[in-house]
């Protein structure tokens, strides 16, 4: 065999261009902190769950710490009247590990994306956002330290006191910046394990953008979903729903007794083999619109738990595989406040393009954070999957990658899988200063990845 | 790095004067692809095809020599454009000679050299290109196989065989590759207009070197093993090959 025993193919979520490299998973932070200084040339990365879409977690002939058996978390104590709880937690703690223990407590994460299977790690080094960023921002402005282990070995302490260039840095640094060993972060309290959930259906774009802009101030959580392969007279058109934690007393219709009894599983496993094609134009129009159909023009008060509300896709396990062998890629991007005009055009270009894409997502976000890298950015945000098939997709995206410079956007890098690196400057114009941390921190570069590699950070 | 759709950044043509490859390169060029070079008998015939890549956004275009027919060269040659030029995601194995059967049937030194070329040649090429994407744990070797050696035909037999070898080679490489990040990509032309056939008689659904490298960069896109160009050959060449001999000769003769 050529192949030697410890090297493994491994890929994003998307399952598209995977490398190899050694990969090793210690099961304590002392054997974690044991991987650096690394002796490969070609360096190291450490990755979580491998939930970022592109090969933002992938180092090809290089090591790959995963983190994922390094999860312990401990919930300190605080003072009733506190609204938040500090929580420190190791690399590896996945969100739903961190749900299950908190929730039962009358706790939440401070931000949740739609899936609840990625790791503190790696929340930091995307900082990730989710339905509540129109309130509370992305994940490391909730975080209060986090200690950080350099190239060279070192562990540092960092925070928005201590060393801000190095935290802010490592805030969506895509771990680039050095092994994130573990972060404490505050966590909101919750009365009950239930979401009032308020839906709008929305004939168009025009009529979301609208409801977003005027409604959700009113709401600590809101997303719409729309309908990118409906055209004409409909396109745009998207379900709204937004929420807000229940009382308890709220949440009693539901939840009987125990107002914070939290169960969330996967319901089924997606079949192991999907054949190439499945989700095609036909299928997927189909299923958008029985969707679409099946959502209320407008309901009010509805009672949801916590999986339904924010991590439906967790239901089918490993549901990237739907989208057949040859994989798929996510574009997200975000425009500012004023440039609706541009997001119109995109939406129409996807719609026009016919792209296979199932229920896109879209947002209005808060201000951004400090972080050089850190995504998130006050303006609309769009999220879509389309399967790599697509004719002339490689084109189309460049030319909405342009659109969306131009307007001071920029697109999310961990779901990145093929941006054209020189808008990168472009996109996150801080990109120099971040540099010049990472410089200091890891003048060789020894901590790297394929994305770092591909777009040239 | 190689992109989600296929797009590399840097690529290296063994056989950088190989008309084919030509028409790739400038596809892979209109994409992502930033570093060009071509490994050619002689390299300073190249430059147009240089300027021409420099013009169309290649940051980096460059020849270097090359002898297919000089094994013991390969190694110092490739290992130095990949140290030089850091990760390349892409070799594209493109150089071989046609030659003229009724040639051959009477030399028989000069149809072995055809052999090494198109075979021995490419064998230790990639081999070595093999050992260093196994290094930088990821790269694309792209092998311009050929309809002639999916069933060799009496008037081409000993360009079929190599094509034969080539391609057989070029598979089970591929299969030993599998979870070290490189993989291999066979492409099979059948009659492609190009200097190489200027003369010959065309086969039915003859093809361009444009046409060609359209169909690779779509089977790259979708991340395809074996890329028939045109696509039609698959099933032509399903038919062809459990043809009786007898068939076949009648079939195939011209």
């Amino acid at each position: 065999m050529l192949a030697r025993p410890h090297i493994t193919e491994v890929s994003g979520w998307g399952r598209t261009a995977p490398t190899a490299a050694d990969v090793r998973r210690p099961t304590s932070s002392t054997e974690l902190r044991r991987a650096l200084p690394t002796r490969s040339v070609r360096g190291l990365l450490a990755r979580g769950l491998g939930r970022g879409y592109g090969d933002c977690a992938q180092n090809s002939g290089g090591t790959v710490v995963e983190t994922t058996d390094v999860d312990a978390f401990t919930i300190h104590d605080a003072d009733p009247a506190d609204d938040t709880v500090l929580v420190t937690a190791e690399a590896g703690a996945s969100i739903d590990r961190l749900l299950h223990a908190l929730v039962p407590q009358g706790l939440f994460v401070p931000v949740t994306p739609g899936t609840r299977y990625v790791t503190v790690g790696g929340a930091v080094a995307a900082d990730i956002h989710g339905k509540n960023h129109h309130r509370k921002g992305s994940w490391c402005q909730h975080v209060i330290s986090l200690h950080l282990q350099l190239a060279s070995g070192e562990v540092v302490e960092v925070g928005p006191e201590r060393d801000p260039e190095l935290f802010w840095a490592t805030a969506g640094g895509m771990g680039l910046t050095g092994v994130v060993l573990d972060a404490t972060f505050r966590c909101p309290r919750i009365a009950s394990s239930r979401l009032l959930v308020d839906t709008d259906r929305a004939a168009d774009l025009d009529e979301v953008l609208a409801l977003m802009a005027t409604g959700d101030h009113a709401y600590d959580y809101s997303v719409a979903w729309i309908d990118l392969m409906a055209g004409g007279k409909a396109t745009g058109r998207s379900v709204l729903t937004r929420g807000r934690f229940a009382t308890a007393e709220e949440a009693s219709a539901a939840t009987g007794a125990d107002p914070l009894a939290y169960r969330a599983g996967v319901l089924a496993p997606a079949p192991p083999w999907v054949p190439d094609g499945l989700l095609n134009k036909l299928t997927v129009r189909a299923f958008n619109e029985l969707w679409f159909r099946k959502a209320p023009v407008s309901r009010r008060d509805e009672l949801q738990t916590i999986p339904t509300f924010f991590h439906p896709l967790d239901m089918v396990g490993g549901w990237n595989r739907m989208y057949g062998p040859a994989g798929f890629l996510q574009w997200q991007f975000v425009v500012p406040f004023g440039s609706e005009r541009a997001l119109r055009r995109i939406v129409e270009e996807l719609s026009r393009a016919g792209c296979t894409s199932f229920l896109a997502v879209l947002k209005a976000f808060g201000d951004g954070d400090p972080g050089p890298l850190s995504f998130p950015a006050a303006g609309w945000t769009l999220a879509l999957d389309i399967p790599t098939g697509v004719r002339g997709l490689g084109p189309l995206l460049d030319r909405l990658d342009e659109l969306v410079a131009s307007e001071g956007g920029r697109v999310y890098l961990a779901k990145d899988s093929r941006l054209r690196p020189e808008l990168v400057p472009v996109m996150y114009p801080r990109l120099d200063a971040w540099r010049e941390v990472r410089r200091r921190v890891d003048p060789e570069g020894r901590i790297t990845s394929d994305l770092a590699r591909r777009l040239r950070l | 790095m190689r992109d989600a759709l296929g797009a590399v950044q840097s690529v290296l043509v063994l056989g950088g004067g190989s008309e084919i490859a030509g028409a790739i390169v400038d596809r892979l060029v209109g994409a992502r692809c930033r570093t060009v070079v071509l490994a050619a008998r002689e390299p300073d015939a190249l430059d147009p095809t240089l300027d021409r890549l420099r013009a169309a956004g290649a940051a980096t275009a460059e020849a270097v020599a090359f002898d297919a027919l000089d094994p013991g060269s390969h190694q110092a040659t490739i290992d130095a454009v990949f140290d030089r030029h850091g990760d390349i995601d892409m070799v594209i194995v493109a150089f071989g000679v046609l030659g003229d059967q009724a040639t051959f049937d009477h030399d028989p030194v000069a149809a072995a050299e055809a052999a090494s070329a198109n075979y021995v040649g490419a064998v230790s090429a990639s081999l070595v290109v093999a050992d260093r994407f196994r290094r930088q744990g990821h790269g694309t070797l792209l092998v311009l196989s050929s309809v002639a050696g999916v069933r060799t035909r009496a008037d081409n037999y000993v360009y079929g065989s190599t094509k034969a070898g080539l391609d057989a080679f070029a598979q089970g490489l591929g299969d030993a590759l599998v979870g070290t990040g490189a993989r291999v990509v066979v492409v099979r032309p059948g009659f492609v207009h190009t200097k190489m056939t200027e003369g010959r008689p065309p086969a039915p659904f003859s093809t361009t070197p444009d046409a060609v490298a359209d169909a690779v960069m779509a089977g790259l896109a979708k991340g395809r093993e074996v890329i028939w160009a045109p696509p039609v050959l698959v099933a032509l060449f399903t038919v062809f090959r459990v043809l009786p001999r007898a068939v076949w000769r009648r079939v195939s003769a011209r």
